[in-house]
């Protein structure tokens, strides 16, 4: 009976009431999103083992400590698994808002002060931290390996472009999550990056001029995959970074389509 | 400004493609009322509602809750809602569920209250995925009890819900309105818009087609329908008698409805030859079927 009475205002009264700061934007979400992410073991596998086992893989094969612009092979592949890694967090988080809105989540929060725009930034942010987890965790995984080497400067730049880059994929995820209902868009995300990893010269070096490497540099890894190494390798042609582009252009295409067909009935 | 409407709606319409989801609603809710929406699936109850909370617009007329505009009055924690099935995240446990709602809200209730007012403190660390139909809609309920909304909006809310879940239910409604919340609920049981409610309003093809409480919405259709094996019915002298509302035919069967049946079974049974009498009172359903002419 206690709990009944200790409400202290009125519900009618209509002027004390205060509108949220920040487009309802606060740290408990934040914290929850983080926390919902790291708790799907799927995730988890898809997003941080798979890529320094992958590493593993492919980083200790022959020639690893060849020189590569200011690093090694091993630099390199480490670099391209980083991507790949962080990639798959961004597309696993832009699932999530199409599972979201199919759940009808969505139509709860639009029950709440929350802007929808706050909503897909608190998303983006989600992403991009998780993209942050993920190349770390690559990059401690080699490092305790030992083989890579490149100068700090270069690591650190390699690191931070390759987050920025998985932005591509975040739109990619929710363009995907609208496409496959339901919670099994990972299950198509998971091996379709791997299969563009592997087309967009991010697994396996294609040799450049074949027919082979031509189809590759048409794929969506293999731009953001240059720009990602561009430190590294101290090159960055011109088709790589209108691949990110155009890629990054049709994602985003897709998915605010797709979104905006939703809002109709939210 | 003192004594602000909860609810006005004005001529509202709202048309999806050629389809006329309401057709002009007019209709004030005072600060404190529990109003019960009452209508079969389809006649704009939903739609009401959702322009209510500002989901959707009105293709026409004006509305307002609580003197503002929908998303106004949402962004300032003035209406919830509790909807009928999803909008929760299976993933998430209840009282992260909560947590994560109310932090939206630039102030609200304590988690711990309203998981302890919806009945569900002992469910705080299961995850909604796990928790039952009945279960989740008390979740429903918490989230709507956050902002601790001056007009609370319910479409079809005990859906799912066992019997002893729904008076627990709506002993907490009625506390509520007591203390001068507002309350709107959507539903198709009659009983419990009648038992509940203060005021009825029976919704049709989109429009209002009775407003009043629950004694004077049931009187509109009141009668009992008298039965009898007549063959040649004569249908003018039962039309002619006091109180009959309809006569039916149907072969050497006819049906009268009328307000006062104990009449028309006198002059049946006493002025002409017809037998095998039944009376029967309509029931809430059949008036309500009545109304709104889900029959025809």
């Amino acid at each position: 009976m206690s709990t009944l009475t200790s409400t202290v205002t009125s519900p009618t009264d209509v002027t004390g009431r205060a509108v949220a700061r920040w487009g309802g934007f606060t740290p408990t979400m934040l914290g929850i999103e983080l926390r919902r992410m790291l708790r799907n073991r799927r995730t988890i596998i898809f997003t941080l083992v798979f890529p320094a086992a992958m590493f593993f893989a492919f980083g200790g094969q022959d020639g690893w400590d060849e020189k590569v612009g200011q690093g090694n092979v091993a630099a390199y592949i480490l670099v391209s698994m980083a991507l790949y890694g962080a990639a798959m967090t961004a597309a696993a988080g832009g699932a999530m808002v199409a599972v979201e809105r199919s759940l009808g989540w969505s139509r709860t929060l639009r029950l709440t002060p929350l802007n929808p725009a706050v909503y897909i930034l608190t998303k983006a942010l989600v992403a991009l931290t998780m993209g942050t987890i993920a190349v770390t965790v690559v990059n401690i995984a080699d490092i305790i390996q030992g083989k890579p080497h490149m100068p700090v400067g270069t690591w650190i730049a390699c690191a931070v472009l390759t987050v920025v880059c998985t932005l591509v994929f975040a739109a990619l995820g929710v363009f995907v999550g609208y496409l496959v209902p339901g919670e099994n868009a990972m299950q198509v995300l998971g091996p379709g990056l791997a299969l563009m990893s592997f087309l967009g010269n991010v697994f396996i070096p294609i040799t450049e001029g074949t027919t082979m490497w031509h189809i590759a540099s048409l794929t969506p890894m293999f731009g953001v995959a240059e720009i990602a190494r561009s430190s590294l390798t101290h090159e960055l042609p011109w088709y790589a970074v209108v691949n990110a582009v155009v890629w990054l252009a049709l994602f985003v295409g897709g998915a605010a389509w797709w979104m905006s067909r939703d809002t109709a009935r939210v | 400004m003192t004594t602000t409407t909860a609810v006005s709606l004005r001529d509202v319409t709202k048309n999806f493609g050629d389809v006329e989801a309401v057709r002009g609603i007019d209709l004030d809710i005072e600060p404190g009322e529990v109003v019960a929406f009452l209508g079969p699936n389809g006649a704009g109850k939903t739609t009401t509602i959702d322009m209510l909370l500002g989901l959707s617009q009105p293709t026409s007329g004006a509305v307002e809750v609580m003197g503002l505009s929908p998303r106004d009055a949402i962004a300032r924690g003035l209406v919830s809602a509790v909807m009928q099935t999803g909008g929760l995240l299976k993933d998430l446990t209840v009282r992260e569920t909560v947590a994560y709602v109310g932090s939206l809200f630039a102030t609200t209730e304590s988690v711990d209250e309203v998981l302890a007012r919806a009945g569900i403190t002992q469910l705080a660390g299961r995850k909604v995925g796990k928790c039952s139909g009945g279960e989740q809609q008390r979740l429903r309920f918490a989230l709507a009890l956050l902002p601790d909304p001056a007009l609370l909006l319910l479409d079809e809310p005990t859906t799912g819900m066992d019997v002893e879940g729904r008076r627990a239910f709506w002993g907490e409604i009625r506390e509520d309105a007591s203390r001068g919340r507002t309350v709107l609920f959507a539903t198709h049981y009659l009983e419990e818009a009648d038992q509940y409610a203060d005021r009825i309003i029976l919704v049709s093809n989109g429009r209002v087609v009775a407003d009043g409480t629950g004694s004077q919405v049931k009187a509109l259709a009141s009668g009992r329908t008298v039965r009898a094996t007549w063959a040649g019915a004569d249908v003018e002298r039962l039309t002619a008698l006091g109180g009959v509302d309809s006569v039916e035919v149907r072969g050497d069967t006819v049906h009268v409805h009328a307000k006062d049946t104990d009449a028309v079974a006198r002059f049946l049974l006493g002025e002409t030859d017809a037998r095998d009498l039944e009376i029967t009172a309509r029931g809430l359903e059949e008036a309500f079927l009545n109304l709104t002419g889900v029959q025809q």
